[in-house]
C-alpha cells in the first residue's frame, strides 16, 4: 500500500539529516547567541556582530555562529553559549562586546573558559563532566538517595569532585516511556548519554565503566528519548533550568527559530505526519482527552472537549484560531514561544485544523510583538514552500492554510468573542455567550480558539502519548504550565513546571527568592483577572482549582512576586485602573463598576478613605462580577476582593491610621532628613526638582514639607541613608 | 454620459484618483489585491496598520481614503481607528517612546522612569517634543517583563532602566537622529 505521507516525512527527515550532518562536520565549534525581543533588548545583536567580526578576523572556518531563540533567563541576558567538541557546553551571562573578545581568545581559541562570567556559576573551577540525577519530583523515585550514594562512592574512590559534578534535575519526563518499572535517570554530560539506573550495582558500573574507564555502559543506556533531552544537554548544569520540566518550551534556546531543518531535527512535524497518516481525528482528540490538556489561556477548559464540540457541528466550514493577544501586563510566555519555536505552534495549529475539520486558521497576534509576527510569518512562508501548509499537505491530499491577523492594542480582544470581531475587522467588543464560538464563531461558522501555549503542547502529546502527558501533571490537569516570573524576584524569566508544583518551589528554588533580602509578601497570578496568594500560602500547589479556591486564578501564566515594599492597596488600584482603562464600554456594570471601584481605591490611597468604603468596595465588586457581559468585567474585581480577603489590615491602616505600611502611597508618607546622619554633602538639594531642601555645605539639611512634592529623589540619591521615608 | 455601473458615484474616477494619492503604493496594492474577495472588509485593521507603519499616524484624509477605496462606511473606519489604542490619530515624532506601565514594570518603579522622561523632554504622555524628535506614550507590557522597568523606542526595547540612565538614552537617539538627517 502506498504511504505518501510517510514517504514525504521520511524524505524530509533524510534531507535534514544530511544537511545538518554536513554542517556539523564542517563546524566543530558552536557559539550560540539568543535572538528574541528580550535578548535584543539586552544587547545580543551587538554581541552577535562582535562575534562575527572575531570569527572573520580569525579566519577560522570551523566555528558556527548559531542564532537561537530565548531560553527565558531574562535577568542574565544576553547569554552566549560555547560548545567545544567533547567538552561541557558553557554559557556566559550578561555578555557585552568586551567579554566577547575575552571569550573568543581565552575560551574558543585557547580552550579555557572564562569562569567568572559563566551563567550562575558560583566560584571555583568549572567541572569537566557532569552527571545529572533526576529527582523524581513527580514519581517520588529514589533519585536523591542514589545521588548521595554516588557522591559518597566518588569520594571513597578519590575521584576529584572538582572535575566531576553531581547534579540534580527535577524530572526528564522519561519515566514510563519505554522500559517498565520505576527507575532513576542519569544524564551524563558531555557524552549526552542517558542512563537508566535502578540500584547501587548500576552506580558502580557507571563509576567504573563511564567515569574511570571512559566507556559508555551500553547495558544501562536508556531506551527512552525524553522530550527535553536536547535542552538538558545544553542547559542541565544551570539550577534555574534543571529544576524545570520543559515541554512547551523544549526547543526555546535550542533551535534556530528561523530554521525548519532544526525544528525537523527535533522531531518536528513527526506528530503531524502521524496524524495525517492515521487520518483519524478521533484518535487526536482521544489523546488530548487522555492527556487531560486544559486550555492555557486562563479558563482551563478541556481542549479535547472544545475540539469535539466544533467537530460535531453540521456546518462544514470551520476555523481554528491561535490566541496570541497575551494581554496580561506582566506575562510574556506566549511571545517567547512564538519567537523561539514558531514551527511548533504552527504544527499544533495544523493538527488542530485537521482534528476539527477546518479549512483555514488564523494567528491573532498583538501588534506590540513585531518580532513574533515576523517569525510566524517566516515560518508560514517556509512551511508553504515545503509542502507543510497550503494544498496537499505532506502529500496527504488535505488542504489547510494559516494567516496572521494583528491586534491593535486592546486587552479585551483577548476575549474570544471580541477577538473574533477584531479578526472580522470590527471594533473588538465582546458579545453574549452562548452561542459559543464552537457553535457560531468567525463569520458565523464553528470556530475553535486556543491559546499559544495550548498549541505548543499538541505535538508533544501526540509524540509521547496522552498518558505520558497526564502523568506529568495532577489528577485534574495534565502536563506542565509556563509561568512568566517577574517582579521582586531574583531570577526573572520563564519557568515551566508540572502542574501541581508548589508555588514556593517556583518562586524560591527556581526564582531564587525575593530581591534585596526583602520578605515575600504575596504572589500575584492571573494578571488583572487574578488575585494575590499571600506568603503564608506559598506552599500551595499550582493548579486551576487550588488557585481559584485561594481567590486567584491560574490565568495565562503571569506571576508577579511582591515584597514587603509593595502596597497591596496600591497594586489593587493598579489593576483596577488597568481594567477600567481597557473596559470596552459596551456594558454598564463593567464600564461604571470599574470606574467607581477605582475612585474608591484612589480615595483610600489618598488617605481620604472611610470605613464604609470597604463594604462599598465589596458590594460593588460582587455586582460587577455577577452582571458584566464578558470575562473582563466579571474578573476585573478579583484583585480587589482578593487583596481585601488576605490584606484587610493594610486597607484599615490606610483608612484608620492614615498610614501606608509599605510606605508607597505618596499622600501618606513624607521625607525627613536625619540631622545625625546628614553630612551636608548637598546632593539631595541639588537633585530636588522643587528646590525645597535648605542647608549649607557640611551642615544638616532640612526639607520644607509644605513645598515637597515627595518625588523621593533625595531618598534615592543620599549616600549616607540620612533621608527617612516616614 | 451614463455612469459606470460598478462605480459608487458618477464622478468616481476623479474622486478615486484623489483618494489614491493619499495612500502609499503598497497599501493601494494590498487593497486592490483583496478587492471583491469574500470578507475583504475584515482586512480593515491590517490596512490601517499598513498606513500607520508608513505615515506614522492616521489622519482624517487617510481614514477617508481607506473608507472610500475599501468601500466601508467612514463612520465604521473611524470607529475602528478610535477603538484600538495602537492607532494614533495625531502625527508623531521621529521616535516614539513607549514607557511600559505594565505590572512588572510598575512594581519595579516605571513611574519614576516615566517622570524622568517627562521632565527631560518637557512633554506629557500623548505629546510630541518641540523639535519633532520624540513622542511619548505609555503602553501595557511589551513582553520583556524580565527586564523591567522597560522603555520601548521605536521597535527597540531598553531595560532595566533607572531614571539616571534616561538622559544618556535620549542623547543616543538625538545623535542618531542627527546622523540620519545629515545623510538625507
Ligand atoms: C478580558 C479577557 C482577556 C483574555 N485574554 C486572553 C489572552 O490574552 N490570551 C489568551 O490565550 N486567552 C485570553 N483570554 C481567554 C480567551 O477568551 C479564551 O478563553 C482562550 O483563548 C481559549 O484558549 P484555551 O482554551 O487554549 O485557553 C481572555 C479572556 C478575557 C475575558
Ligand atoms: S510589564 Fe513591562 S514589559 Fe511586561
Amino acid at each position: 500500500m502506498p504511504q505518501p505521507v510517510h514517504d514525504f516525512y521520511q524524505a524530509m527527515a533524510d534531507r535534514v539529516g544530511r544537511t545538518l550532518a554536513a554542517r556539523d562536520a564542517e563546524h566543530q565549534i558552536v557559539v550560540q547567541v539568543g535572538s528574541a525581543t528580550c535578548e535584543h533588548a539586552a544587547g545580543s545583536q551587538a554581541v552577535a556582530d562582535e562575534l562575527v567580526r572575531h570569527i572573520r578576523a580569525s579566519g577560522r572556518k570551523d566555528i558556527l555562529l548559531h542564532r537561537t531563540g530565548c531560553t527565558g533567563r531574562c535577568s542574565r541576558e544576553p547569554i552566549l553559549g560555547v560548545r567545544l567538541p567533547g567538552r561541557l557546553p558553557v554559557k556566559y551571562e550578561r555578555v557585552n562586546r568586551d567579554l566577547v573578545h575575552r571569550i573568543f581568545t581565552e575560551h574558543i581559541q585557547g580552550g579555557i573558559p572564562v569562569a567568572q562570567h559563566v551563567l550562575d556559576h558560583e566560584a571555583g573551577p568549572l567541572p569537566e563532566r557532569e552527571l545529572l540525577f533526576c529527582e523524581g519530583s513527580r514519581c517520588h523515585g529514589s533519585g536523591p538517595g542514589l545521588r548521595e550514594r554516588f557522591a559518597a562512592m566518588l569520594a571513597a574512590r578519590g575521584v576529584s569532585r572538582g572535575s566531576v559534578r553531581i547534579g540534580a534535575a527535577s524530572c526528564f519526563g522519561a519515566c514510563g516511556l519505554a522500559s517498565g518499572g520505576p527507575a532513576t535517570y542519569v544524564l551524563a554530560r558531555p557524552e549526552k548519554v542517558l542512563y537508566r539506573v535502578t540500584g547501587e550495582e548500576d552506580l558502580t558500573a557507571i563509576l567504573d565503566g563511564h567515569l574511570i574507564g571512559g566507556q559508555v555502559v551500553e547495558r544501562l543506556r536508556a531506551q527512552e528519548e525524553p522530550i527535553a533531552l536536547a535542552f538538558m544537554e545544553r542547559y542541565g548544569d544551570v539550577a534555574f533550568f534543571n529544576r524545570q520540566s520543559r515541554v512547551a518550551l523544549r526547543n526555546a534556546g535550542v533551535v534556530d527559530p528561523e530554521s525548519l531543518d532544526e525544528y525537523v531535527d527535533m522531531d518536528g512535524f513527526k506528530a503531524l505526519a502521524d496524524v495525517l497518516e492515521r487520518r483519524d481525528p478521533d484518535w487526536v482528540i482521544g489523546e488530548l482527552a487522555k492527556a487531560r490538556l486544559r486550555g492555557r489561556g486562563g479558563g482551563g477548559y478541556s481542549t479535547a472537549a472544545k475540539w469535539t464540540l466544533a467537530r460535531r457541528q453540521a456546518d462544514a466550514t470551520r476555523f481554528i484560531i491561535c490566541n496570541g493577544d497575551e494581554g496580561d501586563p506582566g506575562a510574556f510566555m506566549d511571545r517567547s514561544m512564538l519567537e523561539s519555536d514558531p514551527f511548533n505552534i504552527v504544527e499544533g495549529m495544523i493538527i488542530g485544523g485537521f482534528a476539527i475539520g477546518a479549512q483555514k486558521g488564523f494567528f491573532y497576534i498583538r501588534a506590540e510583538y513585531p518580532l513574533a509576527i515576523r517569525r510566524i510569518q517566516q515560518a508560514l512562508d517556509t512551511c508553504r514552500a515545503h509542502g507543510l501548509l497550503g494544498r496537499n499537505i505532506m502529500d496527504s491530499g488535505w488542504d489547510f492554510d494559516l494567516e496572521i491577523r494583528l491586534g491593535a492594542g486592546a486587552f479585551v480582544c483577548g476575549e474570544e468573542t471580541a477577538l473574533i470581531r477584531s479578526i472580522e475587522g470590527e471594533r473588538g467588543q465582546p458579545r453574549v455567550r452562548p452561542p459559543y464560538p464552537t457553535d457560531r464563531g468567525l463569520w458565523g461558522h464553528p470556530t475553535v480558539i486556543n491559546n499559544v501555549e495550548t498549541f505548543a503542547n499538541i505535538s508533544a502529546i501526540l509524540r509521547y502519548s496522552g498518558d505520558w502527558y497526564a502523568r506529568l501533571g495532577t489528577e485534574k490537569s495534565g502536563g506542565t504550565k509556563v509561568f512568566a516570573l517577574a517582579g521582586k524576584v531574583r531570577h526573572t524569566g520563564l519557568v515551566e513546571v508540572p502542574l501541581g508544583t508548589p508555588l514556593a518551589r517556583v518562586v524560591n528554588d527556581i526564582g531564587g527568592g525575593v530581591t534585596g533580602g526583602r520578605q515575600l509578601k504575596a504572589i500575584q497570578t492571573g494578571g488583572p483577572a487574578g488575585g494575590f496568594i499571600p506568603a503564608s500560602m506559598q506552599n500551595m500547589e499550582v493548579d486551576f482549582e487550588p488557585l481559584q479556591k485561594a481567590g486567584s486564578i491560574m490565568g495565562s501564566g503571569g506571576m508577579i512576586v511582591l515584597s514587603e515594599d509593595d502596597c497591596m492597596v496600591d497594586i489593587a488600584k493598579f489593576y483596577i485602573a488597568f481594567s477600567q482603562d481597557e473596559s470596552c464600554g459596551k456594558c454598564t456594570p463593567c464600564r461604571e463598576g470599574t470606574t467607581r471601584l477605582l475612585e474608591i481605591l484612589e480615595r483610600i490611597t489618598q488617605g481620604k478613605g472611610e470605613l464604609s468604603d470597604l463594604d462599598k468596595l465589596e458590594r460593588l465588586a460582587r455586582l460587577c462580577q455577577r452582571t458584566s457581559l464578558c470575562g473582563l468585567g466579571r474578573a476585573a474585581p478579583n484583585p480587589v476582593l482578593s487583596s481585601l480577603k488576605h490584606f484587610r489590615g493594610e486597607f484599615l491602616a490606610h483608612i484608620v491610621d492614615r498610614h501606608c505600611p509599605a510606605k508607597k502611597c505618596v499622600a501618606l508618607i513624607h521625607y525627613e532628613i536625619n540631622p545625625e546622619k546628614c553630612v551636608g554633602c548637598t546632593i539631595c538639594a541639588r537633585n530636588c526638582p522643587v528646590a525645597c531642601i535648605a542647608g549649607a555645605r557640611k551642615e544638616a539639611h532640612v526639607i520644607d514639607q509644605a513645598a515637597c512634592v515627595k518625588c523621593g529623589n533625595c531618598f534615592d540619591v543620599c549616600k549616607f541613608a540620612a533621608v527617612d521615608r516616614v | 454620459m451614463t455612469a459606470c455601473p460598478h462605480c459608487p458615484t458618477d464622478n468616481w474616477p476623479e474622486l478615486e484618483r484623489g483618494y489614491r494619492a493619499m495612500l502609499p503604493e503598497d497599501v493601494l496594492a494590498f487593497i486592490d489585491a483583496h478587492r471583491g474577495e469574500p470578507h475583504s472588509e475584515s482586512l480593515l485593521i491590517a490596512t490601517l496598520h499598513m498606513v500607520q507603519d508608513h505615515l506614522g499616524h492616521l489622519g482624517p484624509g487617510h481614514l477617508e481614503a481607506v473608507a472610500q477605496l475599501m468601500q466601508i462606511p467612514l463612520a465604521k473606519v473611524t470607529g475602528v481607528a478610535t477603538f484600538y489604542h495602537y492607532f494614533r490619530l495625531q502625527p508623531r515624532g521621529r521616535y516614539l517612546i513607549n514607557v511600559c506601565l505594565g505590572t512588572a514594570c510598575y512594581v519595579k518603579g516605571a513611574e519614576k522612569v516615566a517622570q524622568k522622561l517627562m521632565d527631560e523632554l518637557g512633554i506629557h504622555f500623548g505629546e510630541t517634543s518641540k523639535d519633532g524628535i520624540f513622542s511619548l506614550e505609555s503602553t501595557r507590557c511589551v513582553g520583556t517583563c524580565g527586564l523591567a522597568p522597560v522603555v520601548m523606542i521605536g521597535e527597540e526595547v531598553h531595560g532595566p532602566l533607572t531614571p539616571g540612565q534616561v538622559p544618556a538614552l535620549l542623547e543616543s537617539y538625538l545623535a542618531r537622529a542627527a546622523e540620519e538627517m545629515a545623510k538625507v
